[in-house]
């Protein structure tokens, strides 16, 4: 179920804009009333923006101490009823693990934007990596499954900021969203639609009355519905793992229980949340699996293969593009199902092999996979991609 | 002198005697009898002196006991 | 306080999760008496208690919020404050309260404490003081007086301890008051009080902790303890907070000892914003998504 996205919110239009500000005016459109944030470069800019926006929009922004109290003040917000986010890169991404544990956990829809950045540790706080792509799968501790989302533009810095919410909503979980430097700072046309253009996923607040409603007892879909403070509800909210009244419950068949609903929720419904951008793949010898900016120079890479006439026997290489929109839940059966036709997959990423990993897993031997790391700082050349696009091919 | 009764769930309490020490009347005294936890719990030895004051149940750890006054007649 | 007549039920039992009893705290801990005198101030405020919601951390005090039959968070460790300060500002319709411990809130959460205090944010904070962390064993918290034995200070603990009235007042709270376990009557009253009071409150409640800091100290069990409460503790409201400090054996000065007014955030954000946006400001009361 949807609903048009509240116009108070949306500024229709066509702008010139950054991917940290059509960010954040993706969070606005979506509904996000509320955010705290904790400066950190590349990624203030979104936070900003939303510090000056919000007061005329109607809502609160907070800057706290650190990113240990931004990363838990957007829950206690979410529990009163708000849409609520946070922003942040690398080091600040690090501190809030904790956090997106307990949202997971606690089923707490909300969005972490990571804007990232060189690391580790402070590393190269205004440049470019794609470094932090396994820590917002496996960052945390203990098992779970997220949902990220790439975007790699600053037009899909806004739209994709809206499906990050909608995602959170619809499967109540911590969205991450995953931008990089480049695309943060990056400033292009942005399309604004009307707000009745814009479909929002409204919270799945219960209709049961407050004696009936058990916190955690899932739908079919294996969503529990969720109730707000201040209703009478009277519900409890743990970190600890808790049974379906949400009550603290430490026993090996409640853990069982939760943690694989926690799991399958996300890859039971993984159809349904994953969207990737598929480019001449159907009869395509190798694949490049790319995202986020370097799906841009993957792009290039491509074109200059293809336009220097490179064959394959007697007729044309050719090479399509896989591009990750959605990195996590991990395309698999696609991955796999691709593997089986072609000679090779190419992964170029800013940093030493993480998603590249995923592509070799997925593939289970049927193809092989190169991957094009760098360290992070700026973006790959082309001719780094174009020389493995041939290798794959040979 | 107001009359006070106190009730007492056994099966909460852990044995700290708070409100045998503290009820400024000296109601209660614990009972040698044991709860199924293994705990002595309270009990009244003098009914007569309890005024309702609910000290017992605002020391109470364990929610295990509380006062009251009867309505004046 | 409540005229008790003819109340059958024992008052604390409609706050508790009833299904949830017996608690887990140890016998002659003071958790439990604090939170007798938590719901009484909560009856005799006569507040909604639909629009009552307690945060905690982690910790022994942690698990309050877990048995009040409230709306009840019990959070990350040390993160009790912000979580609630998120909760506060989306819902300045509703009464947030942190129970928490001395390890949760002045140690991991020492941060969030003086920040919250330092912009005023309208939340209670009630401080369970049991002067160690007892729920993983009894090692040396920020609040253990000098040379006390714990597990991880095995020959006595050299580290100077927070004296919490005092930090509390300069970090700006508005209310801030100790007592002990043995004070309930007091307690209940200046939680009371508490709920009154616009701004960041707090309260420093002493608790023995018999199992994990009294017995390796060898001072006795719970009820020994309250008897030292009330043969050490001497009552100065008004007392200046930085005369207020805590030593091993000494003297337990309680009372009220700060209660001023000064706006508190939401109070000064819609001020600010009204005098520098004049009509493009949007007033938010409560923030609920569609």
């Amino acid at each position: 179920m949807t609903v048009h996205a509240d116009p108070k919110g949306v500024l229709t239009g066509t702008h010139f804009i950054d991917g940290d500000h059509a960010c954040c005016e993706g969070a606005l459109a979506a509904g996000a009333r509320f955010a705290s944030g904790y400066p950190i470069t590349p990624s203030t800019e979104v936070v900003e923006r939303f510090a000056a926006r919000i007061p005329s929009v109607g809502g609160v922004f907070i800057q706290m101490e650190d990113e240990l109290a931004a990363s838990i003040a957007l829950q206690g917000a979410v529990w009163g009823g708000a849409k609520a986010f946070t922003v942040t890169s690398g080091p600040g991404f690090s501190l809030m693990m904790e956090h997106i544990g307990y949202a997971l956990m606690t089923e707490t829809p909300c969005v972490f934007v990571d804007v990232q950045r060189g690391g580790p540790s402070t590393g190269l706080p205004t440049m470019p990596a794609q470094g932090d792509m396994m820590q917002c799968r496996w960052g945390s501790h203990g098992d779970y499954e997220v949902i990220a989302l790439a975007p790699n533009s600053p037009q899909e810095c806004f739209d994709l900021t809206i499906r990050a919410f909608n995602l959170a909503e619809k499967y109540r979980l911590p969205v991450m969203f995953m931008m990089d430097e480049c695309v943060g700072h990056m400033t292009e046309k942005v399309v604004i639609p009307p707000a009745d253009q814009i479909e929002i996923t409204p919270r799945r607040l219960t209709k049961q009355a407050p004696d009936e409603f058990l916190g955690y007892k899932a739908d079919e879909d294996l969503v529990p519905d969720i109730a707000k403070a201040g209703d009478g509800y009277r519900f409890h909210v743990t970190g600890l793992t808790h049974n379906e009244k949400g009550y603290p419950s430490m026993t090996v068949k409640t853990q069982d229980k939760l943690i694989h609903r926690l799991q399958d929720k996300i890859l039971q419904n993984a159809d349904d949340i994953s969207i990737n951008e598929e480019v001449d793949l159907d009869a395509a010898d190798v694949v490049v699996v790319a995202y986020g900016i370097t799906s841009r120079v993957a792009m290039k890479a491509i074109q200059m293969v293809r336009d220097s006439g490179q064959k394959l026997g007697n007729r044309k290489l050719r090479i399509g593009m896989f591009r990750l929109i959605t990195p996590w839940p991990f395309p698999d059966k696609k991955i796999r199902a691709l593997a089986g036709r072609i000679r090779g997959f190419v992964v170029p990423e800013l940093n030493l092999g993480q998603m590249s990993r995923e592509v070799e897993r997925a593939s289970g031997g049927l193809a092989k996979t190169i991957a094009v790391t760098h360290a992070g700082g700026t973006v790959h050349s082309p001719e780094e991609i174009a020389e493995a696009i041939l290798e794959a091919a040979r | 002198m107001t009359k006070g009764n106190v009730a007492i769930t056994v099966e909460r309490c852990k044995g700290c005697a708070f409100c045998v020490e503290f009820c400024p009347t000296k109601v209660l005294a614990l009972s040698p009898a044991f709860n199924s936890k293994g705990y002595h719990p309270p009990h009244v030895v003098a009914p007569e002196k309890c005024n309702g004051c609910d000290l017992c149940g605002m020391f109470c750890p364990d929610f295990a006991i509380h006062g009251w006054r009867e309505k004046k007649a | 306080m409540s005229e008790l007549v003819s109340l059958h039920e024992n008052p604390t039992e409609q706050f508790l999760r009833t299904d949830r009893m017996p608690h887990i705290w140890c016998p002659g801990c003071g958790i439990g008496t604090t939170v007798n005198c938590f719901t009484r101030a909560l009856l005799d405020s006569n507040a909604n208690l639909d629009k009552v919601s307690v945060v905690s951390g982690i910790g022994c005090s942690g698990r309050v919020a877990g048995y009040l039959n409230l709306d009840s968070f019990h959070t990350t460790h040390g993160r009790a404050i912000p979580f609630a300060t998120g909760l506060k500002l989306a819902r300045p319709d509703l009464d947030v309260v942190v129970y928490s411990g001395d390890g949760d809130l002045f140690a991991i959460g020492g941060n969030h404490f003086i920040h919250a205090a330092r912009r005023n944010v309208d939340i209670k904070v009630i401080c369970v003081n049991n002067l160690v962390y007892a729920m993983t064993g009894g090692q040396t918290a920020p609040t253990t007086p000098g040379d006390a034995l714990t597990s991880t200070s095995p020959y006595g603990t050299f580290e100077p301890s927070f004296n919490l009235p005092q930090l509390a007042e300069a970090a700006g709270a508005v209310y801030v008051a100790r007592w002990t376990t043995y004070h309930v009557r007091q307690l209940a009253k200046s939680m009371f009080e508490m709920f009154n009071k616009k701004g960041f409150a707090f309260i420093e409640v002493l608790s023995p902790c018999p199992t994990l800091y009294q017995r390796r100290n060898k001072m006795g069990d719970g009820m020994e303890t309250l008897r030292q409460y009330k043969e050490l503790s001497k009552r100065k409201d008004g007392a200046s907070t930085s005369e207020v400090g805590l030593t091993r054996d000494g003297e337990i000065v309680v009372g009220k000892f700060v209660d001023r007014d000064r706006p508190d955030y939401a109070t000064l954000m819609k001020a600010h914003y009204q005098h520098t946006m004049g009509d493009k400001y949007v007033e938010t009361g409560a923030i609920i998504c569609q």
